[in-house]
């Protein structure tokens, strides 16, 4: 018997099941990313660029090693990291729409970067694609420090108020850090605007391998800095009250874990730009699949689901054979709103499904 | 002397809530209380009198603005949650959750305080699950989503989960509110069984006096000024604090009766004739109507009650007319007729 699993004895086979079909789909999405886009590239050019084969054309295998490859693990990356900061703030909040972009986390990462590039940014850097490395630097760390300002004023006001005022909390906190924002934008230079939209649209194509060496590592961190906190994320789903009756120090996994959940969506804010609904709709995906509501198996599946939703979306957003690519949060939005009111309608009442 | 040994015990303690950084209100001061094993306690009080507060205290849940609480002889405030977590379980009003959590999975977060940093259930944790459901009598519960559970399943569930912590001390807030009386019934039943047979220390609040009367191993009286008495609740009713902590405008407590009389000054006075259960019926039909017993040559009615072939009849007597009737409510329909 393999019933390590607290939910019930014949779960896990079906579990690890359906993990393994998800890497699975990662891996496939993984390489249709990496083929298709304005050149198309065979599955063995691509086998070809990545073990180095002689056989292989340098140029496809410029386009593979410095572009795609980067673009596609930075997407998968980052939708690891949204999905399992929603999976968090959802548990913690106890609401099954918080996400880092509901929540306005993502309205304080933007205000961050906003005063980052149109405020702070020395002048003679040229921004997002062509900067340097310290200033990469400065647009991660000032998302971080925002989304973090406004987590941390949810969280005070969190103990106080019930789910429904948190979240409109959330949502006044975005028209407020917008505001301030569009006050910024309005006393900008063209162009350092032009910078900043691009950040706004949001895309995966900005992370080269030298931002790779930061962005990678970050969220990789952020990912395990979530594992002692699996069981207390468990605890979380009856409320902070049975929590701390449990023997959670409440106060501080609060804080370790939104803390984590801040840095996920900080960095991937600041590297790829505001990204919404992966972090609402992929948790959403793997409660729904998984029928668990068990973090040691929902935190490595919103990892996965994250990802291949990110890919899944960055595959349209390159809408093959066009030379531009489309904006992403524009793609994640589209694919992401009606799969939470098709929840919706489909489930009566949210809170059945998610573990609000 | 003997010295007894309690489970649990405050001292000089003081309840209420934090407020600002220095300011707080306070609930209750200076209480003295034990919990011994074994024992089903019930914590009885009007509304807004800090029940919820003292349970929650006395939990852990919240810190006491001054004073001592001892758990099997150890100063709380010096335990980590873990251990305390291992001392006492809880079941609070707070909304259940309705995710995708079953009945078994619920219960299982219980074995929160004893598993490792995954969570991962032994073979022992899961036998105290298991053992957990069947005292509750909720086994058949345990594939079930908790939304689908009816208030009185997901209570059940609720106490299962504060079992498999395996605590010396299970401290409920309300476990019975929202429930009909042959659930309320079988909560208390399955509480006092917890106490009689596994040595649990069991205290909860109520606002179900009467039931609390009967299953009590010592009831806490606590009133709006913050007095708590701890007492047999026999000793309690005959000293009249039940009576006294209950007292309102409204109702008080019937210490003759056992049970809460509302309070209408009887401006009617009736008399009646009869015995057994049909005569206590009608007296409390007649209170209701607002009437009160007095003699024969003062009553305005006059009601005699005969049996007939098994059957209660009721006689009304109203000045000169009179008629017979054979339930209570054709005869006050007559009655508010003629008068």
């Amino acid at each position: 018997m393999v019933s390590t699993n607290w939910m019930g004895r014949f779960r896990m086979n079906r579990t690890s099941g359906l993990l393994i079909a998800l890497m699975f789909l990662n891996l496939v999405a993984l390489a249709l990313n990496i083929g298709l886009g304005s050149v198309s590239i065979s599955i063995s050019d691509i086998l070809g660029s990545l073990f180095g084969s002689e056989k292989v054309d340098n140029v496809l295998s410029g386009i593979v090693l410095e572009f795609r490859l980067p673009r596609g693990l930075t997407a998968m990356l980052a939708g690891a990291a949204l999905s399992v900061s929603g999976l968090m703030m959802q548990t913690v909040f106890r609401n099954p729409l918080a996400d880092p972009f509901v929540l306005g986390v993502n309205g304080g990462a933007s205000l961050g970067v906003a005063i980052a590039l149109l405020v702070l940014a020395p002048s003679g850097i040229a921004l997002t694609q062509n900067l340097k490395f310290s200033g990469h630097i400065l647009v991660v760390v000032a998302a971080s420090v925002g989304a973090g300002a406004v987590l941390m004023i949810l969280l005070a006001f969190a103990r106080r108020v019930d789910v429904i005022s948190l979240l409109i909390l959330g949502l006044m906190i975005s028209y407020g850090v917008g505001a301030i924002v569009s006050i910024l934008i309005f006393y900008s230079m063209a162009d350092r605007l032009q910078s900043f939209f691009n950040w706004s649209f949001g895309n995966f194509s900005s992370v080269t391998w030298s931002h790779f060496l930061v962005f990678a590592p970050s969220v990789v961190i952020g990912l395990v800095a979530v594992a002692p906190h699996v069981k207390s994320l468990d605890a979380f789903l009856l409320g902070e009250r049975y929590a701390s009756s449990m023997g959670v120090n409440v106060r501080r996994s609060r804080i370790l874990i939104l803390g984590s959940a801040s840095l996920l969506a900080g960095v991937v804010t600041g590297f790829c730009g505001p990204i919404g609904f992966v972090g609402i709709a992929a948790p959403h995906f793997c409660r729904l699949l998984l029928k668990t509501p068990s973090h040691r198996i929902l935190v490595p599946s919103a990892i996965l689901f994250g990802s291949l939703i990110s890919l899944i979306a960055d595959l349209i957003a390159k809408a093959p054979g066009v030379e531009a690519t489309l904006p992403l949060n524009a793609v994640t939005a589209l694919i992401g709103a009606p799969v939470v009111i098709a929840a919706l309608l489909k489930q009566r009442n949210l809170r059945r499904v998610f573990g609000g | 002397m003997i010295e007894e040994r309690y489970v649990l015990e405050a001292s000089g303690l003081s309840i209420g809530y934090f407020r600002g950084k220095n300011g707080h209100s306070l609930v209750a001061e200076d209480l003295n209380l034990k919990l011994r094993h074994g024992e089903l306690v019930c914590l009885l009080g009007p509304n807004g009198a800090g029940k919820s507060t003292l349970i929650r205290t006395l939990a852990g849940l919240d810190k006491p603005l001054a004073g001592k609480i001892f758990m099997d002889g150890a100063d709380v405030s010096t335990l980590v949650s873990r251990e305390r977590a291992r001392f006492g379980s809880v079941v609070l009003t707070d909304q259940a959750p309705s995710g995708m959590l079953t009945a078994y999975s619920i219960v299982a977060l219980g074995r929160y305080p004893h598993t490792r940093w995954t969570g991962i259930l032994s073979e022992y944790d899961r036998s105290r699950v298991e053992w957990a459901l069947r005292v509750v009598d909720a086994e058949s519960l345990s594939e079930r989503q908790v939304g689908e559970l009816s208030d009185g399943e997901c209570q059940k569930v609720m106490i299962a989960r504060a079992l498999a912590q395996d605590a010396k001390v299970l401290f409920l807030d309300e476990p019975t509110a929202f429930l009909d009386l042959p659930r309320r019934v079988e909560i208390m039943r399955i509480l006092r069984d917890l106490a009689q047979e596994e040595g649990l220390a069991v205290i909860l609040s109520s606002h179900d006096l009467d039931l609390s009367v009967r299953c009590a191993d010592e009831l806490w009286l606590m009133n709006p000024a913050g007095i708590v008495v701890q007492g047999y609740p026999e000793d309690l009713a005959l000293r009249r604090i039940i009576a006294q902590t209950f007292q309102s405008d409204e109702v008080n407590w019937d210490t003759d009766e056992g049970c809460f009389r509302l309070h209408r000054i009887p401006k009617r006075v009736a008399s009646m004739e009869g015995k057994g259960s049909v005569a206590l019926w009608t007296r409390r039909a007649l209170a209701r109507k607002g009437y009160r017993l007095g003699r024969v040559e003062d009553a305005e009615l006059k009601v005699t009650i005969t049996h007939l072939n098994g059957h209660p009849t009721w006689r009304a007597r109203i000045s000169d007319s009179w008629r017979s009737f054979d339930s209570l409510q054709s005869m006050f329909r007559w009655v508010e007729s003629i008068s």
